[in-house]
């Protein structure tokens, strides 16, 4: 062993300095950019009022953290029925006398567990479709690709709407059904990424020095086309969600989560939508705000993915 | 590979996905909760009647005889009965098929109209406050699901203005009989289109106006705009002349997608605004297990986006003649 190779842990320190100047570039690119912080900010204040809008238990500390809801979302007859906001309920209350307030902010729940689950899951499909479509070539990617076109062919609202009335609306269903047309964009994506990696240099010494397949693929190409795979995550997490809340207020929402989409299809089968501001403006106002942040976001992802953008602002 | 050999290629793979979206179809109607054969019975039927509607129909035939009788149905246009309305399903949905196009048609060229100017806009007069104003206003606007859109028009211009009718598609009722001109020919009908075509127009004015600002400003960096801006000529020439018409060729390629989105978004503006056309239809026809009708409906829609998928592509070599046949 000559002094002159790097030991293991160099190399490692080295990888990880590497990284974090990376991740620091990263967040420099939010430090200019107002919308990226506006849509960081509201999102972390929609996982914040999603984990602690019902009284969470923790058990091994024993302690129970107050949900921030004033009532419970399905209780009934807590004040009159459509009642204008006032004290008791900031934003009123449904045609059942419950509280809109509380059922807002408990239906931030399903949001971001079908945003993330959703865009997590066809992010992860995609990425491995066009990771692998793009290494293999020939007929693998002739197969694949022309599945993904396939795919491309289905109406992404009208089949989500067709499946989950035969398969039965659990959340479930809704979140595999949205993952089974979203992948699309993503495998489209990452597939043409890879062929512009798979003849550089470091792959092909990768090849030489007699990796297989598998590490070359995993080790080596994809932490570089990982940031365009968080770029596509998160405009997934857009489309799931406002695929959900189309879902939902089309009536083929899970009958046993409250989501916002649902309580707008409430509102509109109650025939309130005239009368009842206070109860069909919050949860829509919602949608747009959450949507919106994870599209400055990704806005703002893609600067860091594309440095190119960043002078054309 | 010429132009000859891409159209060739093209063809068949248009075939291919038909054939591939057919049996997507055929799979997912057969998964239908109870015996798949319901889904063509009428209520009321005797066991005979049953039986000899189910032999009619090949049913009781193994599922590969099935499977060709059933794509040799859809060749034909056949749909079978609608279990709620009684009649031939081509009958119901051609119509509002019709209406669907019309509304959605109307959403689209009105989203690109003001897409195009306003993305070459946003490119001419980048770095304005003109420009920043209106990639938030556009990201908003597409943040926004259909429905929610379509409902605050709704609350602003009918409850509260009172300027537009709520729903339909005339005033008078049936709004399915008449021809043509009669159907969509009228002011009564041009004031319910409005809103409902408002609605498509402002969610799918993001995709143009963004691809088209981005085309923009790649092609100002050109060295023929700077000729043309040392030629003298004057500002608004180059804008529209030069700069503009060399930005549009991408919008082409998102047609397609846009279709795509329009065919899912009919489904929910048309649920908003009570519009009688197949997206409303479609889930109504869903909520009553009236599967030939959901079925004809979602193969209607999803042809349409294979077809402009196909028109795309052969307009974009068309269009372009640098593009190379992969």
């Amino acid at each position: 062993m000559s002094t002159q190779t790097p030991s293991r842990a160099e190399r490692l320190a080295d990888g990880l300095e590497r990284r974090f100047d990376r991740f620091r570039d990263g967040l420099s690119v939010f430090k200019g950019d107002r919308l990226g912080q506006i849509g960081v900010g509201l999102l972390v204040m929609f996982v914040f009022v999603g984990i602690f809008a019902r009284p969470t238990t923790i058990e091994f500390l024993n302690i129970t953290i107050p949900g921030i809801a004033p009532h419970d979302p399905t209780e009934r007859a807590v004040g009159g029925r459509l009642e204008s906001p006032s004290a008791a309920h900031p934003l009123g209350t449904t045609d059942r006398g419950r509280d809109v307030f509380s059922q807002l902010l408990v239906g931030t729940r399903v949001t971001l567990l079908v945003g993330s689950l959703a865009a997590f899951m066809a992010v992860f499909i995609g990425t491995n479709v066009g990771l692998i479509s793009a290494y293999f070539g020939g007929w693998v990617d002739d197969l694949l690709m022309r599945i993904t076109d396939i795919v491309y062919a289905v109406p992404f609202l009208p089949f989500a709407i067709v499946l989950v009335a035969i398969i039965g609306s659990s959340i479930v269903n809704i979140i595999a059904a949205i993952v089974l047309i979203l992948w699309r964009s993503t495998a489209r994506v990452i597939r043409a990424q890879v062929l512009s990696h798979k003849n550089r240099p470091y792959v092909e010494s990768a090849e030489a020095i007699g990796a297989s397949d598998v590490r070359i693929m995993y080790r080596h190409i994809l932490p570089n086309v990982l940031p365009l795979a968080f770029l596509y995550a998160a405009f997934a997490v857009g489309w799931a969600v406002i695929a959900e809340a189309s879902l939902s207020f089309l009536g083929f929402g899970d009958p046993n989560m409250l989501s916002w989409g649902e309580m707008i299809f409430s509102v509109y089968n109650a025939d309130a939508v005239r009368v009842a501001w206070w109860w069909v403006f919050p949860p829509g106002i919602a949608i747009t705000l959450f949507v919106m942040s994870v599209f400055f976001v990704g806005r703002t992802l893609e600067k860091v993915v594309n440095p190119e953008l960043r002078h054309k602002e | 590979m010429g132009l000859r050999e891409f159209v060739i290629r093209r063809l068949v793979q248009l075939v291919f996905t038909f054939w591939a979206f057919f049996t997507i179809l055929f799979v997912l109607f057969r998964m239908v909760p109870g015996d798949p054969t319901s889904m063509f019975l009428l209520d009321g039927m005797t066991a005979e009647q049953r039986e000899q509607r189910i032999a009619e129909l090949g049913l009781d035939q193994p599922l590969h005889i099935q499977y060709i009788n059933y794509i040799e149905q859809l060749l034909t246009g056949d749909f079978g009965q609608s279990f709620i309305y009684r009649e031939p399903v081509i009958d119901i949905i051609v119509v509002r098929f019709m209406n669907t196009i019309v509304l959605m048609g109307t959403a689209l060229v009105i989203a690109y109209l003001i897409g195009v100017t306003f993305g070459a806009l946003m490119g001419w007069w980048r770095g304005s406050r003109f420009e920043r104003g209106g990639i938030v206003v556009t990201l908003v606007a597409r943040s926004s699901p259909e429905f929610w859109v379509g409902i605050v028009l709704l609350s602003v211009f009918v409850f509260w203005l009172g300027w537009f009718p709520s729903s339909g598609m005339r005033a008078t009722g049936g709004d399915l009989g008449g021809g043509f001109v009669q159907r969509y020919g009228s002011l009564d009908f041009l004031r319910h289109l409005f809103l409902p075509a408002l609605t498509g127009a402002i969610v799918y004015l993001a995709t143009p106006t963004l691809l088209m600002r981005s085309t923009m400003l790649d092609v100002l960096k050109a060295d023929f705009i700077e000729i043309k801006k040392a030629e003298g000529l004057p500002e608004r020439t180059v804008l529209y002349k030069h700069a503009a018409r060399n930005s549009v060729l991408p919008l082409v390629t998102v047609m397609a997608i846009a279709t795509g989105a329009a065919m899912g978004g009919s489904v929910v503006i048309e649920t908003v605004f009570n519009w009688p056309g197949m997206g409303r239809e479609m889930v109504r026809s869903v909520n009553n297990n009236d599967y030939p009708v959901a079925m004809a409906a979602f193969f209607l829609m999803g042809s349409v986006v294979i077809i402009m998928n196909f028109v795309a592509d052969l307009a974009y070599v068309y269009l372009d003649p640098r593009v190379e046949y992969e």
